[in-house]
């Protein structure tokens, strides 16, 4: 009998042994040093997860209870890799290749990258796991039972009750730490690998130390041993029957179909020559650990007393003899057992249920919200490790409600069967090619539900309370007992549960997959699968040929367009020289037409997309987490590209505008030029018209002659000042006008253009000019007046009123805080029509009807004045005649006006 | 200058073949050019109705039906071009004929007023000998179509 807390410190003790082996292991691969820890040996060692506490413990009370039995649960693998040639080095070669990351992944990349088949295994797998993860809990909390109290409840039950599920924290711990160290599923786990091998040689240590004792120390030798077996009657009975076949079966399939066994023989494989050592040195590995099963089985009854649990001889037995060192030494090596096949159990499962459930259903939801995919690997990480948390859970909580009370082998078996399911559809993964997607599925399904009602519900005993009474079928339907389907009559449970279960898997696998057919990514992978050896190029010819060729050229369409799409097929084509525009999918063409659509959706997509279709190399989650990443750069590249093709829109418009603006200005010139032209010859035609009868003039009567010198006169000073106005106009468009600033009374330049433009005597236009007195401006004055004389000269020849008269009055403006000064000049004439009010201020625009002897320059002029002295003019509605309004600039303004700016050009 | 006297009196008369004086519309809203004008026509014998505004145009050429019609292109109310198509598209007015007489001599310009139907077309400033020589050549063919 052992203390606690003793037990308890050799196991924590251990287990921060094996953290430390872990540590070292993970850092020595991480610098590359090391190497030997990816030796075949190593590889071999790690197998040996194969052997949990079910084999360590589980094996003497199988051998108690059914003789040879147990020879099955080791045989079954030992032929697995006895073939190893036919079966594992194809998985290993195709896992390798495909970069698969679980038995999940293998079977639901093979069957069309079926996310449905995907959660189905990991459901699966997680349901023929908890049990098994149970069992190793259960195992550790009984030999801790043990050899604290002997056999059965003692004072110390209580911890030891709760030790599971500091255990499964305990395993949780390390197979968060060593297990989510990388979120790359394919990278390998150096650490955990070099634990478990360490792990397997304690175990394989520990039980020959156990035989080695029992047979010399406690059986006096080989001989007599043997004989002592024979008499147990341990070898008798024919072994041979249904149920050794069936577990033969099943232990074969477990190997195969296992995740934590697909996890280190196909992930954590770190070369495929090591297969061919593992082939015989695993075998060898199992037939150790069995040699002193029997003998051990023997002792147990022959020497402990009857009803003794012989699942735990191994630990009584040295301890009935007094050698609690050799109890705890096999105490530890079924520690090791349970605990390695948990962690890498865990590890499995976790990936396969973050990678086939949480992430799709992530990506799925924050796709359909529309958000951004963020830091996929963080979210790996964090799926990986609640995982881990919540299969160990699921472990515990089955340890909880099946109350350790199923026997270890039972247990055990009841996973295996649950596992075995996945076999039909995984050989036919590897060897038929016409297996298709919704075989496996209606396989799975059937063989799974089949298994779950007579195997794994009636496991956790709470038949009775889910309403569902085994003895006579649910609502009574005979047909539908657990343990007697159809009314078949099979004693053995498990016998019945497997070959029902496999019946309808294989049935339904098969009769489904020769009903359906392939959709064009399951022929591809089915064909990547089963050829696996082929070669490249001819995988890449039968595999996908002619058919490949159209998934891929509707793939380019999709993403670059039908014309470019077109073009680079018939491209390819013709330099095949194919005529048919439909090139083969060489490697060479499928590089290039990868490397065309990586410029559109990126190198991961469209990798990933063109070897959905050709096959080559799978799409493995680093893919999918590269594309996701890229299609985040994508999004925001586009909403990039957005942006500069909304600013490239914009420019365009602008330069569009641009252009039509110069459009109109060359138009304008135009017109400008052929306006001049016409307003110079118009004058020049008088003058030359009548200067050429003066030239004649013999017969002329002096006052015709005098009228016409008059009219030459007039038309030369109108020439003259039409050449000033252009000139004068010239001058203020480019901006090289010198302004001559200068303060001075408002009134007095109205005053001075009054008297200009309307010499005394032949005033003919009434003028009142209410000007406050205070007015004082700082501006050019010559300038201002001629824009005045302007305003005034025209409303006294156009104004046609019958006693014109022209209102002339300022104010003060206060607007938004700026001081302006406003003039208005208003006549009361009939005023100007509404759509000429602002025409009259462009060039050469003279109101019609007005037979006005102006160029219509005068306003123009006048506008570019009043804009270079920072004010604007406009004409309005006025009371009844025409309204002109200038605004001016504060008085004493700054000299640097607004237009007077230096890009104006103004002096 | 006897001989340019007979020469006017005789053009004169072939102008209307009748013996009655050549009857010509100015429309020319330059008043100046329009004295001008008048009193070289006039120097020659032939009757002119002045007219200047682009509007009143076409009513004037109706009421006067001349043989000649000198028209101005840029006019105020109604442009040249309008009133040279009233004239073309008035059967009445088939015997009488168009002169564009035009500052705006752009080769656009010509070709429009050919494609209404234009019988003649100047550019301003012209030599008065020119003018007078074109108006009077239109007169005799207008004589000889009639007279043939």
């Amino acid at each position: 009998m052992m203390r606690f807390d003793l037990l308890a410190a050799v196991a924590l003790g251990y287990v921060v042994f094996l953290f430390l082996v872990a540590w070292f292991a993970e850092r020595g691969a991480r610098e590359g040093r090391l190497g030997w820890l990816r030796s075949a040996w190593v590889y071999t060692l790690s197998l040996s997860i194969y052997c949990t506490a079910w084999t360590f413990y589980g094996a003497v009370g199988g051998a108690v209870r059914g003789g040879l039995e147990f020879l099955a649960i080791y045989l079954g693998p030992s032929l697995v890799f006895f073939a190893w040639w036919w079966i594992l080095r194809k998985m290993v070669r195709i896992g390798r290749r495909h970069r698969l990351t679980s038995i999940g992944d293998l079977i639901s990349s093979r069957y069309g990258k079926s996310a449905t088949l995907a959660v189905l295994v990991t459901i699966i797998t997680l349901l023929a796991t908890t049990p098994y993860i149970a069992l190793q809990l259960q195992s550790v909390t009984l030999s801790f039972k043990v050899l604290m109290a002997g056999e059965g409840a003692g004072p110390h039950a209580a911890p030891a009750d709760s030790l599971a599920l500091w255990v499964a924290a305990g395993l949780a711990f390390f197979t968060i730490l060593f297990g989510t160290r990388s979120i790359d599923a394919n990278e390998r786990h150096e650490g955990v690998v070099m634990a478990i091998a360490v792990e397997a040689v304690v175990k394989l240590m520990a039980l020959l130390a156990v035989g080695v004792f029992v047979v010399w120390g406690m059986s006096g030798g080989p001989g007599p041993a043997i004989a002592q077996i024979g008499k147990a009657g341990l070898a008798e009975g024919n072994p041979f029957g249904d149920r050794w076949l069936a577990i033969l079966f099943l232990s074969a399939s477990a190997v195969l179909a296992l995740p934590r066994m697909f996890q280190v023989m196909v992930v954590e494989n770190a070369d495929e020559r090591h297969l061919a050592v593992a082939a015989w040195a695993f075998p060898l590995y199992l037939f150790l650990i069995s040699l002193f099963v029997l003998p051990i089985a023997a002792a147990g009854l022959r020497l402990l007393p009857a009803g003794s649990n012989p699942d735990l001889f191994v630990l009584t037995l040295p301890l009935a003899a007094g050698r609690e060192d050799l109890a705890l030494f096999a105490f530890l090596g079924g520690f090791s057992s349970a605990t390695s096949m948990v962690i890498v159990a865990t590890i499995a499962l976790a990936t396969m249920v973050s990678n086939h459930v949480v992430l799709p259903l992530w990506l799925g939801l924050r796709h359909m919200r529309g958000a951004e995919i963020g830091d996929v690997r963080e979210l790996l990480l964090l799926t990986r490790r609640l995982s881990i948390l919540g299969i160990l859970a699921l472990g515990y909580g089955y340890y909880r409600i099946s109350g350790g009370s199923t026997a270890l082998t039972s247990m055990g078996l009841i996973a295996f069967v649950g596992i075995a399911q996945l076999i039909p559809s995984l050989i036919g993964a590897l060897y038929w090619e016409s297996a298709t997607r919704a075989g496996a599925l209606a396989g799975l399904t059937l063989g799974a539900l089949i298994w779950g009602w007579t195997l794994f519900l009636p496991s956790l005993g709470q038949m009775e309370l889910l309403g569902m009474v085994g003895e006579d079928g649910p609502f009574g339907i005979a047909w539908l007992r657990p343990h007697a389907l159809f009314g078949s009559h099979i004693d053995d449970p498990l016998v019945h549960a497997l070959v029902w279960s496999m019946v309808f898997n294989v049935g339904a696998f098969v009769l489904t997959s020769l009903l359906t057919r392939h959709r064009p990514l399951e022929h591809v992978q089915g064909a990547e699968f089963v050829r696996v050896f082929r070669s490249g190029e001819e995988r890449l010819r039968r595999g996908s040929g002619r058919a490949a060729s159209g998934d891929l050229l509707l793939l380019a369409r999709r993403i670059l367009g039908d014309r470019e799409a077109g073009e680079l097929f018939r491209a390819a084509a013709l330099a095949q020289g194919r005529a048919d525009g439909m090139p083969t999918p060489t490697p060479r063409f499928v590089a290039e037409l990868e490397r065309r659509l990586a410029g559109s959706v990126g190198a991961a997509t469209a990798h990933a997309l063109v070897s959905q279709i050709v096959g080559g190399e799978a799409v493995s989650l680093e893919d999918l987490v590269a594309a996701a990443g890229e299609t985040v750069q994508i999004m925001e590249y586009s909403a990039r590209l957005e942006e500069k093709s909304r600013e490239l829109a914009e420019t365009a418009a602008k330069l569009r505008e641009a252009y039509e603006a110069l459009q109109r200005i060359s138009e304008q010139k135009d017109a400008f030029l052929s306006q001049i032209s016409h307003e110079l010859r118009t004058p020049m035609t008088s003058i030359r018209a009548l200067a050429e009868i003066l030239q004649e003039g013999d017969d002329l009567d002096p006052d015709r002659m005098r009228r016409f010198a008059g009219i030459i006169h007039a038309e030369s000073v109108r020439l003259t000042r039409l050449l000033d106005d252009l000139l004068a106009l010239s001058v203020l468009e480019r901006g090289e006008v010198t302004l001559h600033l200068e303060n001075a009374a408002l009134g007095d330049l109205v005053d001075r253009a009054v008297a200009s433009a309307l010499p005394e005597g032949h005033r003919r236009l009434e003028v009142s000019v209410d000007v406050p007195a205070d007015l004082v401006l700082d501006t050019d004055t010559d300038r201002l007046v001629q824009v005045f004389i302007n305003i005034i000269s025209n409303a006294e020849k156009y104004c046609d009123a019958a006693a014109p008269r022209l209102e002339i009055r300022a104010e003060r403006l206060a607007e938004d805080g700026q001081e302006r000064v406003r003039i208005v000049f208003e006549d009361n004439g009939s005023g100007i029509a509404p759509a000429e009010r602002e025409r009259i201020f462009e060039k050469f625009v003279r109101i019609d009807g007005t037979g006005g002897v102006g160029a219509g320059l005068g306003l123009a002029i006048s506008r570019e004045i009043v804009e270079r002295l920072g004010g604007i003019i406009r004409c309005e509605a006025g009371r009844a005649g025409a309204r002109f309004v200038i605004e001016l600039p504060p008085v004493a303004a700054p000299v640097a006006t607004p237009s007077a700016a230096p890009g104006r050009g103004a002096a | 200058m006897g001989e340019e006297d007979r020469h006017r009196q005789e053009r004169a008369e072939n102008g209307t073949g009748r013996g009655e004086p050549a009857r010509l519309c100015l429309v020319e809203d330059e008043m100046a050019i329009a004295e001008a004008i008048s009193f070289l026509f006039e120097r020659e014998g032939w009757q002119v109705e002045v007219v200047t505004d682009g509007a009143a145009a076409i009513n004037a050429v109706r009421r006067v039906r001349p043989d000649i019609v000198i028209l101005d292109l840029m006019l105020p109310g109604r442009s040249g071009y309008d009133i040279l198509r009233d004239i073309k598209a008035d059967p009445t007015l088939a015997g009488t004929q168009v002169l564009m007489l035009t500052a705006r001599g752009q080769e656009r310009d010509r070709e429009r007023a050919a494609a209404l139907g234009v019988d003649r077309f100047m550019t301003k400033p012209f030599s008065n000998l020119e003018l007078v020589g074109t108006v009077r050549m239109m007169l005799e063919g207008a004589g000889e179509e009639t007279e043939g």
